[in-house]
């Protein structure tokens, strides 16, 4: 990114966090986390402590980060090295991100940068222009991708909430300011749990690795009384639900199963895992020292806000999460795309220069489909 | 420390204070040397450890629940006292671990009797204390279930490689596990077995005792039936071929799947150097953070700490393990291709 980009996303966000400071939310135990941040083309800096809000209002101002995150861990000394700060706990955390749905929408709003020539075309396996295939994806996620990470965020709690008791209120959703979700979850017996652990819960969200015998399917002599009922709870619920599809067509699809034997269920299992399991980010949930990117931070990848989600149903991600400016800019764009930002449409631009409002520039500069003029 | 009668004792020999037992029966190790009639419980002992590294379980004088004879009952504990004053003598950790591990299971047949013991409240309540006080596991009674929480079970069922032990196949209702007897029990053989380990490893070795020396000898000699040599066909596993084969055609392998091929080529003894060139490829090749993060993986910067290689299990989750017929077995990549001989 050039240097006139930069001051530009620069001052955009050091207005946002002179201005917008309440968004921001500092986690609780705020000297027990370690904080780290990134400016603009340079790397991470991290193992840093922080003691209270203030503290982190003067870090914003002083360095003007591109991306703020903060450990979901707690540590006695958070600011030394890795295996001396003697961790403590973790909170539970999830990321959804709609680049993980298989979406069919995606094609039609990623786009190829290449690496080589800077060319910009529609997604594609290889540049048009110079055959490199070094590629770098960027993608303006569409209402479907949120809408779709929704379902995976519900599908997500109604687990938390019924398989492992956790209160709905220690449920916390984020809009990751990009495309999907992050879920902390808090109080909950898994705070002291480890990686290991963690990562077998995971699997059980995600529907990974299970077995033909859980839902009574065995491989000698099976039983049709040991299938799944219908209400019940649990994933032998959730299974039958998906796979019986109603009450009265239980009996015929256990006769079915039955006849076709123990492979064919575990073919079953493995085909409906990618149905009715939740398609959470493996590596996040498993990572106990992790540095995920503060509440209210800004998204250095779109310039939108990682914000709360009180209303999930209701929430409009590419309305709600943007809080720059509205003063315009003269930027050459050059974005073979339609987008929508606050609920009006830009683009799609063929290398020209436009005047845009900040928060569509600073998206677009972001996403690396435009530059100051 | 539990109190614990006669016939506990008995099935759970491995609670006692050695030391204590022997004086509250008026014994010292010495008489168990020169005494004849004591002397055969030393071959008793032998005969346990034996059993044990023959991997099979110990059988006891105890007929089911209750004892044979009464005489039968310090018997059965000092035949446990006596193998690991041999195994401390002979000094073979082969034969402790496999000791350990013997007894561990057969404590786990006696447990598993006294959580299923419906008519004897007081048998299951015990068996209940005994995995509270030793594995700070909370177990309780729902209906004909034991239920213990998902946290504190998937810290013990992390050990296992079993797939009927992963959490999405077993049932979880309001944030617990539910278990037969014989899942609760089972659950906690490992640590069973590592509780009787550290007990013995941490017991203190006496000086030889005349009268016990043919026995320790034997031990040693059975040891040596335990050594193992391994062979290595060199070739790597599917998930490290899938890996390079995705640098090669330029495409991009994600950071679990580099931090993957990264520790198992350095683990197999390649340097920062030789390794570097395999993510030329990628389509965000950056030579210095490349070297960078190699080295730290190697532990030759940073921290120092040298990362490992991820367990299939992890590789799984993670959408990077490509399982063959050739992976059977292993618990993790570095594992493909060893064969014992």
């Amino acid at each position: 990114m050039n240097e006139t980009d930069i001051k530009f996303l620069e001052s955009a966000f050091k207005k946002y966090y002179f201005e917008q400071f309440g968004l921001i939310r500092v986690p609780e135990r705020t000297s027990e986390r370690e904080f780290g941040y990134q400016k603009f083309n340079s790397g991470m800096t991290r193992h840093i402590s922080v003691k209270d809000d203030k503290e982190l209002h003067l870090l914003l101002m002083q360095n003007v980060p591109s991306d703020v995150y903060c450990s979901n861990a707690y540590y006695t000394f958070p600011n030394l090295p890795m295996n001396e700060k003697d961790w403590k706990e973790a909170d539970l955390i999830f990321d959804i991100d709609a680049k993980d749905l298989n979406l069919s929408c995606r094609t039609n709003h990623t786009l190829s940068i290449c690496n080589d020539c800077n060319d910009i075309s529609n997604n594609s396996e290889k540049c048009i222009k110079c055959n490199s295939t070094k590629l770098e994806k960027k993608s303006l996620p569409c209402k479907n991708c949120i809408d779709s990470s929704k379902i995976e965020v519900l599908k997500l709690s109604e687990i938390l909430t019924n398989d492992f008791s956790i209160n709905k209120d220690d449920i916390h959703v984020y809009f990751s300011g990009n495309e999907g979700f992050h879920i902390y979850v808090y109080n909950t017996q898994f705070q002291q749990i480890g990686s290991r652990e963690r990562s077998e819960l995971v699997d059980y969200i995600m529907f990974n690795g299970a077995i033909p015998e859980k839902f009574g399917m065995k491989k000698f002599k099976p039983n049709r009384n040991s299938f799944p009922d219908f209400d019940e709870s649990g994933w032998r619920g959730r299974f039958s639900k998906y796979v019986y599809g109603s009450k009265s067509k239980r009996s015929k699809i256990i006769s079915e199963l039955l006849s076709n034997g123990y492979s064919s269920f575990q073919k079953t299992l493995d085909a409906v895992s990618e149905n009715i399991g939740t398609k959470i980010d493996p590596n996040v949930t498993m990572d106990i020292h992790r540095i995920f990117r503060l509440p209210g931070s800004i998204n250095s990848k779109s310039g939108l806000t990682k914000i709360h989600c009180q209303d999930l149903k209701k929430f409009d991600a590419y309305v709600d999460s943007s809080f720059l400016s509205d003063d315009t800019v003269e930027i050459l764009a050059n974005c073979p795309i339609e987008f929508k930002l606050k609920n009006k449409k830009f683009g799609p631009y063929q290398n020209e220069k436009v005047s845009v409002p900040t928060f569509v520039a600073v998206y677009m500069i972001c996403k690396k489909l435009a530059t100051i003029a | 420390m539990l109190s614990l009668g006669q016939d506990e004792i008995a099935k759970y020999p491995f609670l006692a204070d050695a030391g204590q037992y022997l004086k509250d029966k008026g014994f010292t190790l010495e008489q168990f040397g020169t005494d004849p009639d004591l002397k055969e419980l030393i071959t008793k002992a032998y005969e346990r450890i034996q059993v044990a590294a023959d991997g099979k379980i110990y059988k006891s004088d105890l007929v089911g629940d209750q004892v044979s004879r009464e005489a039968a009952l310090p018997r059965e504990v000092f035949s446990f006292l006596l193998a690991i004053v041999l195994l401390k003598l002979s000094g073979m950790h082969t034969l402790i671990k496999r000791f350990a591990l013997a007894e561990a299971r057969r404590a786990e047949k006696y447990l598993e009797k006294d959580l299923a013991n419906i008519s004897d409240e007081s048998k299951k309540q015990l068996a209940i204390r005994i995995i509270d006080d030793l594995f700070s596991v909370q177990i309780e009674k729902l209906d004909d279930y034991f239920v213990i929480p998902v946290s504190d079970y998937l810290k013990h069922s992390i050990n296992f490689h079993e797939r009927e032990w992963k959490l999405i196949n077993r049932h979880v209702e309001k944030g617990q596990v539910f278990l037969t007897p014989h899942e609760t029990v089972r659950l906690i053989r490992k640590e069973l077995g590592t509780y009787i380990n550290s007990k013995i490893v941490n017991a203190k070795t006496p000086t030889m005792i005349p009268g016990f020396e043919d026995s320790v000898n034997k031990l040693v000699m059975l040891s040596k039936k335990f050594s193992t040599f391994t062979m290595t066909t060199g070739e790597y596993p599917p998930c490290i071929k899938h890996a390079i084969d995705v640098l090669e055609k330029g495409e991009n392998l994600p950071h679990s799947g580099r931090f993957m091929l990264a520790t198992f080529l350095l683990s197999k003894g390649q340097s920062v150097q030789q390794i570097a060139p395999l993510f030329k490829n990628a389509p965000d090749y950056n030579e210095r953070v490349t070297l960078y993060q190699l080295n730290h993986l190697a532990g030759t910067s940073g921290s120092g700490t040298q990362y490992s290689c991820p367990s299939c299990e992890k590789l799984k989750t993670q959408s990077l393990c490509f399982a063959t017929s050739e992976c059977e077995g292993i618990i993790t990549p570095l594992q493909f291709g060893k064969k014992r001989k």
